[in-house]
């Protein structure tokens, strides 16, 4: 459902979220706009709702008020199934963990969100192993895999899938400096590559700065630019 | 319910209550007729039963030789037990029978018992003619002095015909008892001098036999004291013809009897220890530990023997069970007898 | 210190009131159906036990009037004075009340009122008002009688005991006895019973020996409950422990780096679980009691139609069976909780704090190793063993083994599933199934066990009822079965039946002893009714010419087992006849080794035996005219006469009763199975979120994962039932061809009962579709805060 002239990826306005039982609202009035390509870095402190913000993006969780619009796909009157559907072929979440099937090898994974979608192309996964250096871990299990090839095998479903709009919540949150460098680098190369849009939720400055765009959420406001 | 058990207590007071001093028996007639030592025995009523009496038995042993001079020894006893002073027709009389029979051998000892209630005609003694009977035993004749004896277990039989050879014997003070330096009395006599020949049948065939018999007749209501925990009693006939009872009440203090039968039939009652019984020899049976050896003295008559069991197992194992079997005595008398223990508890 | 470690171990209760639940429902459910069948077993043979007791029938003979009246007392008194043994006994009845007046003095040991020995006042049962035993809900129903009443619950439900003297002025009956018991032992000698008292005759022989044999095998049924339902509650509880000590990891974790010493905290949790024991294992105890409360009717209609005797439907609670439920509760814990104890013991200190979700997995190989040794030891022993005993181990191998190898098994088919699909979802589905088995393996167990109890036990039942049924077709092929007391009445039959009968079909038997065993040998006439109707298991060619011949005998099986007389091999009939095995026959219900001779045969070897038991042939309508004219000419009395009819209604309805308890036995087992199955999903709703999370956020609906997730509770099930169905038809097997012919000396052919198991398979299906329902509908409703809190950084 195409909203009249609105050619963004991703349009936010005047969303409101309050957690349940609490008193006051997370954010208030937020509004975002995000076109193809672009990539944009959220920050904020500890529990300032810039996760949530992700989940309404994503259909995981719904706004209070105001709309969320995806590809031109207003999310606010999806039922279940439809913000589960904008979930397998639209949007492709990477969370910091436990974002692995368990029961399913590398390479199933790799694959599922794709299949689910009904986007599988073998030779796109095969080379997203390859970029992302999982040639040698496919048949293995997730728990067999270290922190930085289980994010790496994260990233690979979620890009194999190619979604329109990447969320990222804290990729590299539990990984070594150097291992989350490289594996951050790897995972910006290839959203650029597919000309999707990327929201990268992070509190880390230094990752913050090396993308095109950042937004601060603070005190449940939007602040263009890094915190100071 | 243990029948069994129960009827024992009421039964066998004589045997085994003073063992427990059971409730009140000892010293409490409860409405039933105590020994009076004026009374004087009337026969052959006497030899009937006496219903107003708590408790009552016709007691026979018997020493006998078979005809290839093995010793055997025979019992027939019939008690009688009270549980009210009266006697009733049906069912609802309160008179009690027990029988005991058995036969020793010097290697075996048969046993069997049987109990049965009065007022049915199932078991009863009647006097005139003399009739004591319980199921198809019997002890039965015209008079007292010919008896046909007969009793049957599942393993044994007998039937023995007796015939007096001498006079009743009146114990203690024409036939009253006194069983306790408290004064525990019992109307007692004996008819020691039965000639007796008969057949015993036992698992190996029958056997004729003849030989001697003893018959005890007692009653009383208040038998034993109540620290008396049993008592061990003597029949000795000796080869001079003389005879003598005598019985030790084991207690607080020992408490002993004995009568004198000469062999020209006059008796003559011994006071509280004239007459003494020590163990020489004890003998595990049932359990128990039982002194089957004894020296035995009267000294006023001279009397100083051995009294040995014929067979050391004579054990009745019947619903209160105690010793009783045949002896042979040696010493300054030969001669043979009957020996009974009684309480001596496992 | 000791409070402090106790409040937070059994704070971890109060926040998961759920699995508390569990651990005590399980606990409680597993003692309540152990207990439960414990108790029908119980009180069934203590019913019947009082009841023999009381009337001295079994193990005492009998005498009674020949005509089937009453006695006259001096008749009993002049047996007594013929040295006959015997005790009198009046029956009769006030109300409701079976008045029973015995003699006590003379009554055999163990008849009467049992078990009083202390409460016995032998002067006030035999004098006065007298005194009555019995069950206080019968003594309530008597009327006022001036006797003494005494609580008796060891006398046969129904039934008054008194002394014979206040029976007979109760019943207006003095001097009148109805029967003697005879004592065991009897003097060596005596006069015949017909010369003491022609009138009386000594009770034939109890001849019930077929249909009272039943009751064992009922009993050997609930047994076998018995024991599957205590396997199955094992299960449950080991399941119920392990979660919960699971669970608690972390806690121990911490209590540890506290500075709690190990030995002090794991005794704090053993003794929290001995609380916990006790607790259910009472309300197990009150469970089971409302089980055999529920159920013992049923059994209780079933000895009544075995026994004819009155048996109570209300239950006694003995000490000895609570206590025996709290024992068996409490070492279900000790049993279960050892394991999850030792394991504490010896975690780490440093060990990850995570409930291990699939911890249960640990071992998997060396389950899978002790699986296939039991199914193997199993099979040695029903090939090899020998003895009920080995019987019941070969049971137990193939159960626990049975169960252990379910796993690995099923683990194995959800690999093949998972190798063969093609879609993604289809391959998640089964990838995932494969990961909760460990989790679900203890509650699958139980199912398992469940269904093959069903399985087997209701095919052995069934198989019983078909081949009895058959069998006594083939073996009561007369009408009428007629019984003489002696060799005067067995004239009188003769010539009275004669005239009115297609056929009179003479028993002759003898006990002798043959291949070493006791025997009974039975001369039988050569005649159609034989060579029609009975079925032989093996046998020569013209066996019944061959046995009309007088050129060899026919043996029972029992005999073929026991004595090892195959066919051709010869057995002594008697010292100087010795014929060789023509056939062997089926003989269900007998204990003994039978030799079947012709006629003239048995007539040259026992001449002096005459038959005193009659088959009578005779169109069935004239059956009830003939026991009429036999019962007014010969005088044979109506117990004396079994029509063919009777005994088949009878062995029919004992069976139907047996069906009923044994079906509400099973859908009992699979409700607890299946409760087991909805507390363990319960418990891993939780732990699953992590694997089903992530799913859901790459775009699968909550109702979606909810519709699989009951999907996999029956694909479950159905794999569960799959390895069920052979492993009960296996145990069917050993009940009816191990352990019946070590208990009973016969084997059972076996049948299937294909619609039966069906059935079954569609019943176990809806018990874990209805397990599986709640934790379902819960994920379907579970709110996305929920599902993102898996992915919170700050975890």
């Amino acid at each position: 459902m195409p909203l009249k002239g609105n050619t963004m990826l991703l349009s936010l306005r005047h969303v409101t979220k309050t957690y349940p039982r609490a008193e006051t609202a997370v954010f208030r009035q937020v509004s975002l706009d995000l076109d193809a390509g672009e990539m944009l870095a959220l920050t904020g402190e500890s529990g300032s709702g810039k996760s949530t913000l992700l989940h309404l993006i994503g259909g995981l969780d719904t706004a209070d008020s105001g709309s969320v619009a995806v590809a031109g796909i207003d999310l606010t009157p999806l039922d279940d199934a439809g913000r589960a559907a904008l979930r397998r072929g639209t949007v492709g979440v990477i969370f910091q963990q436990f974002n692995l099937i368990p029961s399913l090898t590398v390479a199933a994974n790799i694959a599922f969100q794709a299949r689910l979608s009904g986007r599988h192309d073998p030779d796109r996964a095969r080379m997203l192993a390859e970029r992302l250096g999982l040639k040698d871990h496919l048949d293995k299990h997730p728990e067999q895999l270290s922190g930085g090839q289980q994010q790496r095998v994260a990233i690979a479903r979620t890009l194999a899938a190619a979604p329109r709009l990447v969320l990222a919540d804290e990729p590299t949150g539990n990984l070594d400096e150097a291992t989350a460098d490289t594996v951050f680098a790897l995972m910006c190369e290839l959203v650029s590559e597919t000309g999707a849009g990327l929201v990268l939720v992070t509190h880390s400055q230094r990752l913050a700065a090396r993308l095109g765009r950042r937004l601060h959420l603070g005190a449940g406001q939007l602040i263009e630019g890094l915190a100071v | 319910m243990n029948v069994k058990l129960a009827l024992a207590v009421l039964l066998l007071l004589p045997l085994q209550a003073a063992a427990q001093g059971f409730a009140g028996l000892g010293t409490d007639a409860e409405g039933f007729t105590t020994p009076d030592p004026a009374t004087v025995l009337e026969f052959p009523a006497d030899h009937g039963a006496h219903p107003d009496y708590r408790i009552e038995w016709w007691y026979l042993t018997a020493n006998m030789t078979g005809p290839d001079g093995t010793d055997y020894g025979l019992q027939w006893t019939l008690f009688r037990s009270a549980l009210a002073p009266r006697d009733g027709y049906g069912w609802d009389t309160p008179q009690l029978w027990m029988g005991h029979a058995a036969i020793t051998t010097p290697d075996a000892h048969f046993v069997a018992e049987r109990l049965a209630r009065g007022g049915i005609g199932q078991a009863g003694v009647t006097a005139t003619p003399f009739a004591a009977w319980i199921d198809d035993w019997t002890m039965q004749g015209d008079d007292f002095d010919t008896l046909r004896l007969t009793a049957s277990g599942p393993d044994f039989a007998y039937d023995v015909g007796l015939t007096v050879a001498g006079p009743l014997v009146l114990h203690g003070q024409n036939g009253y008892s006194v069983k306790s330096a408290a004064g525990q009395a019992s109307h007692y006599y004996s008819q020691p001098s039965f000639k007796l020949t008969g057949t015993l049948t036992l698992p190996q065939g029958e056997v004729v036999v003849t030989g001697s018999a003893w018959l005890d007749r007692e009653w009383s209501s208040q038998p034993l004291g109540a620290d008396q925990t049993g008592w061990d009693w003597f029949s000795l006939s000796f080869d001079s013809g003389d005879k003598m009872m005598g019985f030790v009440l084991r207690g607080a203090k020992d408490y002993t009897s004995a009568t004198w039968i000469g062999a020209d039939g006059r008796t003559e009652a011994l006071p509280d220890g004239a007459f003494t019984a020590t163990p020489l020899l004890e003998h595990r049976v049932a359990g128990r530990t039982l002194p089957v050896e004894w020296r035995v003295q009267l000294p006023a008559k001279g009397v100083d023997v051995t009294v040995a069991a014929l067979n050391r197992d004579a054990w009745m194992a019947t619903s209160v069970p105690y010793w009783e079997g045949p002896v042979t005595v040696s010493g300054s008398h030969a001669g043979r007898g009957y020996l009974e223990m009684t309480g001596y508890d496992d | 210190m000791t409070g402090a470690v106790l409040s937070a171990l059994l704070g971890h209760w109060r926040r998961n009131p759920l699995q508390l639940f569990t651990l005590l429902a399980g606990l409680a459910l597993g003692t309540a159906l152990w207990s439960g069948v414990q108790a029908i077993n119980a009180e069934a043979r203590a019913s019947y036990d009082a009841a023999a007791a009381t009337l001295g029938e079994g193990s005492y003979g009998q005498i009674v009037a020949r005509d089937g009246g009453e006695i006259g007392q001096e008749t009993y008194v002049a047996l007594r004075r013929g040295g006959w043994l015997v005790s009198p006994v009046v029956e009769g009845r006030l109300g409701p009340v079976r008045i029973i007046g015995i003699e006590p003095l003379t009554a055999p040991r163990g008849v009467g009122p049992l078990g009083l020995g202390e409460q016995a006042d032998l002067g006030a049962f035999l004098t006065g008002e007298g005194q009555i035993f019995g069950r206080a809900d019968t003594l309530a129903q008597l009327a006022e009688t001036g006797a003494r009443l005494v609580d008796a619950p060891d006398v046969a439900p129904a039934t008054a005991i008194m002394d014979i003297g206040l029976a007979q002025r109760l019943l207006g009956r003095e001097g009148r006895i109805d029967r003697l018991i005879l004592a065991p032992d009897q003097p060596l000698s005596r006069p015949a019973l017909s010369t003491l008292a022609p009138d009386l005759v000594e009770a034939a022989r109890q001849d019930g020996g077929d249909v009272a044999r039943l009751t064992d095998s009922f009993h050997l049924n609930l047994t076998a409950f018995g024991l599957l339902s205590f396997v199955v509650g094992l299960f449950i509880v080991h399941g119920a422990i392990g979660l919960a000590f699971e669970q608690r990891r972390p806690m121990v974790r911490t209590l540890r780096a506290l500075g709690v010493p190990l030995r002090r905290l794991i005794a704090l949790m053993a003794l929290e679980l001995v609380g916990l024991g006790l607790v259910a294992g009472l309300a197990g105890v009150a469970l089971g009691y409302a089980v055999a409360a529920a159920l013992l009717p049923d059994v209780a209609a079933t000895l009544r139609g075995l026994y004819g005797a009155d048996v109570s439907g209300q239950l006694t609670l003995r000490p000895a069976w609570w206590l025996s439920g709290l024992a068996i509760a409490m070492g279900g814990t000790a049993v279960a909780s050892a394991g999850a104890l030792l394991s504490l013991a010896r975690m780490p200190l440093l060990a990850s704090a995570h409930p291990r979700a699939w911890a249960m997995a640990r071992g998997g190989v060396r389950l899978a190793v002790l699986a296939v040794a039991l199914l193997a030891l199993a099979g040695g022993l029903a090939l090899w063993g020998r003895g009920l005993l080995a019987g019941f181990a070969m049971l137990a191998a193939l159960l626990v083994g049975g169960a252990l190898v379910l796993p690995p098994l099923l683990g194995q088919a959800l690999r093949v599933a998972e190798g063969r699909a093609t879609g993604v979802l289809a391959q998640w589905f089964w990838a995932d199934t494969r990961q909760q088995i460990p989790g679900l393996s203890l509650s699958l167990m139980a199912l398992l066990l469940a269904m093959t109890a069903n399985v087997g036990v209701s095919t052995m039942v069934s198989s019983f009822r078909l081949t009895f049924t058959g069998f006594l077709d083939q073996r009561l092929a007369s009408e009428l079965y007629v019984s003489a007391s002696d060799a005067a009445q067995a004239a009188d039959i003769v010539a009275v039946a004669g005239a009115g009968v297609k056929a009179i079909l003479p028993i002759l038997s003898v006990e002798a002893k043959a291949a070493s065993q006791p025997v009974e040998v039975y001369g039988a006439r050569d005649h159609a009714t034989y060579r029609d109707n009975w079925q032989l298991l093996r046998s020569f060619p013209d066996v019944w010419d061959r046995l009309a011949q007088g050129e060899g005998v026919l043996v029972n099986e029992q005999l073929y087992r026991r004595g090892g007389v195959d066919l051709g091999a010869l057995v002594a009939v008697s010292p100087r006849l010795t014929l060789p095995v023509l056939g062997i026959y089926g003989d269900y219900g007998n204990p003994l080794g039978q030799v079947i001779v012709n006629e003239a045969v048995f007539a040259g070897q026992f001449p002096d035996v005459v038959a005193l038991r009659f088959g009578l042939r005779v169109d069935p309508s004239e059956v009830a005219a003939l026991r009429k004219t036999l019962r007014d000419q010969a005088g044979v009395p109506e117990s004396a006469m079994v029509d063919q009819a009777a005994i088949k209604a009878l062995s029919l309805s004992v069976f139907e009763r047996t069906f009923t308890v044994t079906t509400a036995l099973n859908v009992l087992t699979l409700a607890v199975a299946g409760f087991a199955m909805l507390m363990s999903l319960l418990t891993l709703a939780t732990m699953r979120l992590p694997q089903l999370a992530p799913v859901w956020a790459l775009g699968l609906t909550r109702r979606k994962l909810a519709l699989l997730d009951l999907v996999r509770a029956v694909v479950l099930a159905a794999l569960t039932g799959a390895l069920a169905l052979p492993l009960g038809l296996a145990l069917a097997w050993a009940l009816l061809a191990v352990v019946n012919v070590e208990a009973f000396g016969w084997r059972l052919p076996m049948y299937l009962f294909p619609l039966d198991y069906l059935r079954l398979g569609g019943l176990a299906l809806l018990a874990a579709a209805l397990a599986a329902l709640w934790p379902a509908w819960r994920l379907s409703q579970m709110p996305p805060v929920q599902l993102l809190g898996v992915f919170r950084n700050e975890r």
